[in-house]
């Protein structure tokens, strides 16, 4: 870790700190010394802390943004009042020269199955339209705790079950860059007749509305979940970053499961060091979730990689898959040779049972949602039927009318894959599946392989109308191919936007990492994002909000 | 295999004998402050619904987070049933819809329990005798920490169920035992055992009346020779008196059932107290697939001992099953023992001393305070005390008589200052609770003993004058008639002379 002399550097001059800021405060001692060198990451920051701009202002921003883009769809829930109010308090602490930390003042999303107190939080589900939480996931408050702005709810697949961002009651998400001059240029539009906006592309999911937020500058963090890929998916759809730690790592209390074995918080922001920074905000153990991990967390800061020799970069040949665009799998072969140019040892590798993890996953999903979705029946929270009869009626009319066909669909399969004759054919072997498919990581790595390199979705964003051909299930069969091993194994994982498509679409490549070697994964996911240069969505939108705060220039805000 | 039931059931001589099969599933409150999940607390007969914390009421997203002190409560009983204690064991979901169910699932311990391949030795009379007890041991086959339920109140009037989550989620022991019993008694003895065993652990307080020990019966009937019979479920037993009459009821039920060309279905039925019989259960549960899955917000449950127990371990974080053995307090049977050695009273005295709610401790505080003997003063204490108490459905510790009150009448006994039958007297005076001492009583009544020997000789020797005909016949060798000479004495003294004495004096004079 680095040393505490670092706290000097991060007392920039233009910030005006009280005498002995942090230091009474245990805990900015941490902070100091995990992110001090690179304070000025997020470019907000390094304005807010200069003055350019207040909270307030800041938050205005943003929120506007939200407003001119709200035909993206991308928020559920806006929560005007209390980020407003958030902000202000965040002002105070500025005035006194007494900051929280890194993400005081900054503005993020919240993907709506994340509990808020006092903000609706609704899944986007009949079940839990108007659902109020008493009390804050704990990731949500830690982001509270430290300062940063709550602008509001993301929109998502009903419960997360999705890969498109298409399946909510509230419509589906629209990707920004389908909006984007990049994009524009270089599609042609498909017949006279048809309205000029049916050439939108979806967002990915079932984090789309976070991707969404995050790309189209109306928020500078946003958090989603993971269980199959929904963070990485969207963030590869939506040109931003997408991490999903390692399991354990983030709590999940407060977050409406999906999977419990496989949902993990997951972090969306538009550089890599962000989504350092963020992450360093929300690890470590929490007494609420057994399942975190006891160790200390300590937060770090990205070093910057200068010499890639040392590493050892997996291919893992399971994943060109039947479907692959050629498109991608070009991208894919162009970032291994990078790294193999730059000196580092780029070697094929063999993970056999991933062509398995799509039909274990399928067992493993529905089993758990037949079970998490069992509390839904209307008497102490959330949409209760007027159908009276009976507890038992009134309990099946709740859930017809509560949950989506997607929803249904998966408790019913679930249910089959647990009864009592079908468990040990099932979901006992799917158990066993998923030990033989974390192995296959466990063993190259062994091996001496210190990140594998792999491809994130079959091809750029498709056209909604091209989407919603193929139903649910189908489209999450395809979408999570490339990522839910990572997740059935627990492994921390992030797209990295790479190159644009043809079309003018993000393309992302995904690094999947060690089990809690996030710094690892990191740095050379940063190294790698310095590499490619990915450019920045042209939104007419933003422009015209934006006098430069917004939209930063990546390469400026690394120093 | 289990033990050869002693009781066959012949209802016809012409037909061959039943073998009635009873296996017991317990479910044990666990006294803890919070809940097993949550930090709720635990609590009887509070205000509906105001012990429900969120994760009691299932709101989406929040996570079970086990209570260190229900797994030591679990240990601590596992141990104390000769168990096995798994050094790792899982927890995993149960799935049913019912309303006072808040997620649609229960948290229990199916596939590996925390305790497993136990046993609970317990002693029974035999057609109530005293002299007559048998011990037997009833195989326990696992303990499972789980979650309680709700509460549900239908008010069919309405059409309406109230529900009270205070309840939800209070952790639970399940203690299964084997079907090694054969009638209502021996399933009441081994119940009454088992609770005497958890309230000395304190690992539930145990009140069947409050619910904290529930008890189904798992009841079967078959020839001897013969594969087990369909068995049926008794339940809603809130008594252990009703435990005895419920099993006993089933028993009876099936023999009849079998004998008259019937069949026993397997079901649920509830006993009703009021009628004395069971009846079969509008079944909540009915044949219910319950889907069983691991609960994947649970790490699996790590326990250690010494050998096992990581180095610069946080001693908060784990639970060391060697410290908690060493810490178990002396179980019922070796309470027993104890007593038996230590003041030379007979086995099934000890029985009754432990059995009976705070008997032992009275018993111990009235000998450490009197001169008399143990031996003695447990007559006291079964014959006197605790028939007034049974008699007045009184515990040990309600009693009208303190320990010191029965000990400083024990004195006057022992020391000579008063007859027994005058010790009996101050005993019913003392019952009464009016606030006089023993030797308050005795002066008040002049119950004490006539020390005066000289008073004593004169009246013996009244006696012998006017009974001529008597003295003629001890005198013809017919010693036994000198008791009636003592009785006349008594009589004479109001029971106030010491009968060993009058007996001295009479014989001397008798032989002058």
């Amino acid at each position: 870790m680095e040393s505490l002399g670092v706290a000097a550097k991060w007392r920039r001059p233009g910030v005006r700190c009280g005498a002995g800021t942090g230091r009474e405060d245990g805990r900015s001692g941490v902070r100091r010394r995990g992110v001090g060198r690179h304070a000025a990451r997020f470019s907000a920051p390094a304005a807010l802390k200069e003055g350019q701009i207040t909270p307030t202002e800041l938050c205005q921003r943003c929120l506007a943004l939200v407003r001119s883009t709200q035909f993206l769809n991308a928020y559920i829930t806006v929560a005007e009042e209390t980020a407003l109010k958030q902000a202000e308090e965040s002002e105070k602490r500025y005035q006194r020269g007494q900051p929280l930390g890194e993400l005081d003042g900054i503005p993020i999303a919240v993907k709506d199955n994340f509990n808020t107190a006092g903000i609706e939080t609704t899944c986007a589900s009949n079940m839990l339209k108007g659902y109020i939480s008493p009390y804050n996931a704990t990731v949500v408050q830690k982001l509270l705790d430290q300062g940063a702005v709550l602008l509001g709810k993301t929109n998502l697949d009903e419960f997360a079950m999705g890969s498109g961002s298409t399946d909510g009651v509230f419509g589906p998400v629209r990707n920004p860059w389908s909006y984007s001059r990049q994009y524009k240029e270089k599609s042609i539009p498909r017949s006279d007749s048809e309205p000029e906006n049916s050439n939108w592309v979806i967002a990915g999911g079932s984090s789309g509305g976070s991707a969404a937020a995050v790309s189209a500058f109306t928020c500078f963090a946003a958090l989603g979940s993971d269980t199959g890929g929904s963070t990485r998916n969207p963030a590869a759809h939506c040109g931003v970053v997408g991490l999903k730690p390692t399991y354990g790592l983030i709590s999940r209390h407060g977050l409406i499961p999906l999977v419990n074995s496989m949902d993990v918080p997951g972090i969306l922001t538009r550089c890599v060091d962000d989504a350092a920074v963020v992450l360093g905000s929300l690890a470590g153990h929490d007494p609420k979730d057994s399942t975190t991990v006891q160790d200390i967390f300590q937060p770090f800061a990205l070093p910057t990689l200068t010499d890639v020799s040392k590493l050892s970069i997996g291919i893992p040949k399971e994943y060109h898959v039947p479907g692959l665009s050629s498109e991608i799998l070009a991208v894919w072969s162009k970032a291994a040779d990078l790294f193999k140019n730059a000196g580092a040892k780029v070697v094929e590798v063999s993970l056999p049972h991933t062509h398995y993890s799509i039909v274990c996953y399928h067992v493993l999903c529905t089993a758990e949602v037949a079970s998490n979705m069992a509390r839904f029946d209307g008497l102490e929270y959330g949409h209760r039927s007027d159908m009276s009869k009976s507890t038992e009626s009134m309990y099946a009319a709740t859930r017809r009318e509560g949950f989506s066909d997607v929803v249904r669909g998966r408790i019913l399969s679930g249910n089959y894959f647990l009864l009592k004759q079908n468990y040990e054919d099932y979901f006992v072997k799917a158990q066993k599946v998923r030990r033989l498919i974390a192995n296959d990581f466990v063993k190259v790595f062994g091996s001496g392989i210190d990140i594998l390199l792999t491809p994130i979705t079959l091809s750029d964003a498709i056209p909604y109308v091209e989407f919603i051909k193929e139903d649910n299930r189908t489209r999450s069969t395809q979408d999570d191919i490339l990522t839910q091993a990572a997740n059935m194994a627990g492994l921390p994982a992030v797209n990295v936007p790479t190159a644009l498509s043809e079309r003018g679409l993000p393309i992302g490549l995904q690094f999947i990492g060690r089990s809690f070697q996030e710094k690892q994964l990191l740095t050379v996911a940063k190294w790698f994002e310095k590499q490619v240069q990915f450019p920045m969505i042209q939104l007419e939108e933003v422009k015209k909000h934006d006098d430069g705060v917004l939209q930063h220039q990546k390469s400026a805000s690394f120093s | 295999m289990p033990p050869v039931c002693w009781k066959f059931i012949k209802l016809h001589e012409n037909l061959a004998p039943w073998v009635p099969v009873v296996g017991l599933e317990i479910h044990a409150q666990i006294t803890s402050n919070s809940k097993l999940f949550s930090g709720s607390q635990v609590q009887f007969a509070a205000p509906p619904n105001s012990l429900v914390s969120f994760f009691d009421a299932s709101l989406p997203g929040t996570l079970p987070v086990l209570n260190r002190r229900c797994v030591e409560a679990a240990v601590m009983t596992g141990l104390a049933l000769n168990c096995t204690i798994n050094k790792k064991s899982l927890f995993d979901r149960k799935h049913y819809f019912y309303a006072d169910l808040p997620a649609g699932y229960q948290i229990t311990q199916q596939r590996v329990p925390i305790a497993v391949n136990g046993s609970l030795s317990y002693s029974l009379c035999i057609d109530n005798k005293m002299s007559q007890m048998v011990t037997k041991t009833v195989r326990i086959k696992q303990i499972q920490l789980e979650q309680d339920s709700g509460k549900s109140l239908h008010d069919d009037a309405r059409s309406q169920t109230l529900v009270d989550l205070n309840r939800a989620g209070v952790g639970l022991m399940e203690v299964v035992m084997e079907p090694d019993m054969c009638c209502g008694e021996e399933a009441a003895a081994a119940v009454r055992e088992l609770q005497l065993i958890l309230q000395t652990l304190g690992s539930s307080q145990a009140i069947m009346a409050e619910g904290q020990l529930r008890v189904d019966a798992n009841v079967s009937v078959h020839h001897p020779g013969e594969p087990y019979g369909v068995r049926t479920e008794v339940k809603n037993i809130n008594s252990i008196r009703f435990l005895t009459k419920a099993v006993d009821y089933e028993i009876q039920r099936q023999i009849k059932e079998l004998e008259n060309g019937g069949t026993v279905v397997n079901e649920t039925r509830a006993f009703d107290s009021k009628l004395g019989c069971t009846v079969p259960m509008r079944d909540k549960e009915g044949k219910q697939d319950y889907r069983f899955m691991p609960e994947p917000n649970l790490p699996p449950l790590i326990l250690y001992d010494a050998k096992s127990l990581p180095a610069n371990v946080n001693h908060q974080q784990v639970v060391n099953i060697d410290w908690i053995h060493e810490r178990l307090p002396d179980l019922p049977s070796v309470k027993r023992a104890k007593l038996v050695e230590l003041y030379g009273i007979l086995p099934e005295h000890s029985f009754t001393l432990v059995n009976e709610d705070g008997l032992m401790e009275f018993f111990e505080d009235v000998v450490k305070r009197t001169q008399m003997k143990p031996k003695k003063v447990i007559g006291w204490i079964l014959s006197d005390l605790l028939s007034h108490l049974k008699q007045h459905s009184l515990t040990a510790n309600e009693s009208p008589i303190s320990s010191f009150l029965l000990a400083d009448l024990l004195n006057l006994l022992e020391n000579g200052d008063i007859s027994s039958s005058a010790a009996k007297q101050v005993f019913e005076e003392l019952w009464k609770g009016e606030g006089k001492t023993p030797l308050e009583i005795v002066k008040e009544k002049q119950l004490e003993l006539i020390q005066d020997q000289e008073e004593l000789e004169q009246i013996c020797q009244a006696v012998i004058d006017e009974r001529e005909k008597e003295v003629m016949a001890i005198k013809e060798g017919n010693k036994k008639v000198i008791n009636k000479l003592i009785g006349l004495v008594r009589k004479a003294t109001r029971g106030r002379a010491n009968p060993l004495l009058v007996k001295q004096i009479l014989e001397k004079k008798l032989s002058e």
